[in-house]
């Protein structure tokens, strides 16, 4: 009965959890309350995927109405892995929360945070189970109103006008997602994604549908960040509470981007919007400055988590551009780096969480002498900034790898160039980390400070200890990319 | 030409729209950035709620000698869409407040360059 109904559970459990935690009040209580509904939900994930693998797709016909006129919720070799990686860290972040959210936020927040955190937990698992479209909108709307709260959460007041930043790019985002699945109704009368994919070849040729994939494609890397419409990124994740900038930074911008794939590659096929429309060379153009500007600006950021924040909209640059190539290896190193990227950037922002827990913010001049006195939280940053450099034996270079082999199989021998200069710059930014953090002497009338608790440290080193694990067992994570970029480059064709 | 005038709910949308993004864009006051933002939304509802009109159509209800109904699909798609848009605009004041509270302005220039940077 149970296992039958996983697909749904999955979305429920969360979505009914939240406001549950509005009426246990004793903080520690609801953060025990959210811990077990986040390993229930990473339970069913792993669950799910593990079915996945044995018995192929599911499809879950939500209240019993067969899809296309019910809504579907659709579980499949790419929708499993994406599920996977939000709850994981969805988890591994709550479990780190207490700490950090006991020193950043004020009391009476703590049961509101945690019922925010549920609801955007099931948004961002609902958009990426769920096989209608219109849901696909509705599902993004939850998650990205808990995610504007959540970043107002932060103790600066820039949190504000941040979130406020975001909230209006982020609506924008999603009504042109709106007024693009409008369009593709209006053409198909249909909202299912796999009744979509079918039928949008017979309208394919119409300004319509052109238009339809426009506004969607635009609304799209509005939410995921793309270079020239990244503005809202940086200060969200610079002055959001610790616990939400590592989980944003690690769940969110995927999301989206599995949004993109699945729209693009799915519904509309490669040859539609790589051949017929010029998806690839316009992705291209706009991730080429996305890494070298990101991270040319990271350089410069005194404050380090908006530093981390800059080199997030590099990194989706590299997404990005695996994804323009438009070939398997292309893909495969997209999708890769979609995971291996939540996993580095994910506890790189747990790290610096631990040092804002005893020095209260994290700019440059709080690293200093850090190598010392928080010997464990540096070594996380520094294995964490290797991999965003892509040092081998790292998940960074894994990624990269795949990258430069898609580049160069397509004979773009300036991407792997590109690709050289971002990883040179990161290199640079990090550098400046390691300098103030092992070269420098504490300054002697700084407030004292220890080690994070271990209860943050913990969490910190799973996500960093699974990015080498990553890193050097290389077969799980590849298979399970190139499976999914085979089906996303036969499914539209 | 007829067909430019028998289009003229589509028309309105693209001004409405239009005009919301142009508010979004230019206005510096953030409770103007919230109606612009609302105005945006709403075109984009016209348009759901024109496109599920059927010529010569009923409202969807099953009556004796009636055979062409409209789209009832689209209007409930928009109930929900609208409530979004409440929830929102809700959001985004509730924010504003927030702001009020700690700069003391609303505009985006003031606030701007009481914290330096950008």
């Amino acid at each position: 009965m149970i296992s039958h109904n996983l697909p749904a559970l999955q979305i429920v459990l969360p979505l009914i959890s939240a406001p549950l935690c509005l009426l246990l009040l004793r903080p520690k209580l609801v953060w025990i309350f959210t811990l077990v509904v986040c390993l229930a939900t990473l339970g069913i994930s792993v669950e799910l995927l593990s079915l996945v693998i044995n018995t192929g797709a599911i499809s879950y016909e939500m209240g019993n109405w067969a899809p296309p006129w019910g809504i579907e919720l659709r579980v499949d070799e790419i929708s499993s892995f994406v599920l996977l990686i939000v709850s994981l860290i969805g988890a591994v972040v709550i479990l780190y929360a207490r700490k950090s959210v006991e020193r950043e936020i004020p009391p009476h927040k703590h049961t509101l945070f945690y019922s925010a955190y549920l609801l955007c937990l099931a948004g961002l698992l609902g958009i990426v189970i769920t096989g209608d479209a219109f849901n696909v909108f509705v599902f993004l709307e939850i998650s990205s109103l808990s995610t504007y709260t959540l970043v107002a959460l932060g103790n600066d007041r820039r949190a504000l006008t941040a979130a406020f930043q975001y909230l209006i790019m982020g609506t924008l985002g999603a009504t042109f997602i709106l007024i693009g699945i409008g369009l593709m109704y209006m053409m198909t009368g249909t909202l299912n994604i796999q009744d979509l994919a079918g039928r949008i070849p017979e309208v394919l040729d119409t300004r319509t549908i052109r238009a339809s994939f426009a506004f969607l494609t635009v609304g799209i890397c509005l939410k995921l960040a793309l270079f020239p419409l990244h503005l809202w990124l940086p200060n969200s994740y610079a002055y959001a509470p610790s616990a939400v900038s590592a989980f944003l930074s690690a769940t969110a911008t995927k999301v989206a981007i599995y949004v993109l794939l699945r729209f693009v590659f799915i519904i509309f096929g490669v040859t539609f919007a790589f051949e017929v429309m010029p998806m690839g060379t316009v992705l291209m153009l706009m991730s080429i400055p996305a890494i070298l500007i990101g991270s040319t600006v990271a350089i410069f950021q005194q404050n380090i988590k908006r530093m981390l924040a800059y080199s997030s909209v590099a990194q989706i640059g590299y997404m990005i551009l695996g994804i323009s190539l438009a070939s398997v290896t292309g893909l495969t190193s997209g999708i890769l780096h979609l995971f291996n990227h939540a996993l580095m950037k994910g506890g790189l922002f747990l790290a610096l969480g631990g040092i804002a827990y005893h020095t209260g913010a994290a700019r440059i001049e709080h690293f200093k002498g850090l190598g010392q006195t928080m010997p464990w939280t540096m070594a996380a940053i520094v294995v964490g900034g290797l991999s965003l450099i892509g040092v081998p034996l790292t998940v960074g270079f894994v990624s990269k790898w795949y990258l430069v082999l898609a580049a160069l199989e397509q004979g773009y021998w300036p991407i792997a160039v590109v690709v050289l200069v971002g990883s040179l710059l990161a290199v640079i930014y990090m550098w400046k980390l390691v300098e103030a953090a092992y070269f420098n002497k504490v300054d002697k009338n700084e407030v004292v400070v220890r080690e994070a608790p271990l209860q943050m440290l913990i969490p910190t080193w799973l996500l960093i200890a699974a990015s080498l694990y990553f890193g050097i067992h290389t077969e799980l994570t590849i298979d399970a990319a190139q499976k999914a970029a085979e089906l996303l480059m036969e499914a539209g064709r | 030409m007829n067909n430019f005038l028998g289009l003229y709910n589509y028309w309105i949308v693209i001004i409405l729209m239009m005009t919301g993004f142009y508010i979004v864009i230019a206005k510096g006051n953030l409770l103007k950035k919230v109606v612009g933002l609302n105005i945006f939304q709403t075109s984009v509802i016209i348009m759901y709620v024109s496109m599920a009109k059927v010529k010569d159509g009923a409202a969807p209800i099953l009556t004796e000698g009636v055979e062409k109904f409209s789209n009832p699909l689209p209007h409930v798609l928009m109930l929900t869409a609208i409530v979004v848009g409440v929830a929102t605009t809700a959001l985004a004041l509730a924010l504003i407040v927030r702001i009020y509270e700690e700069y003391g302005s609303v505009e985006e220039d003031e606030i701007h360059e009481q914290d330096g940077s950008f």
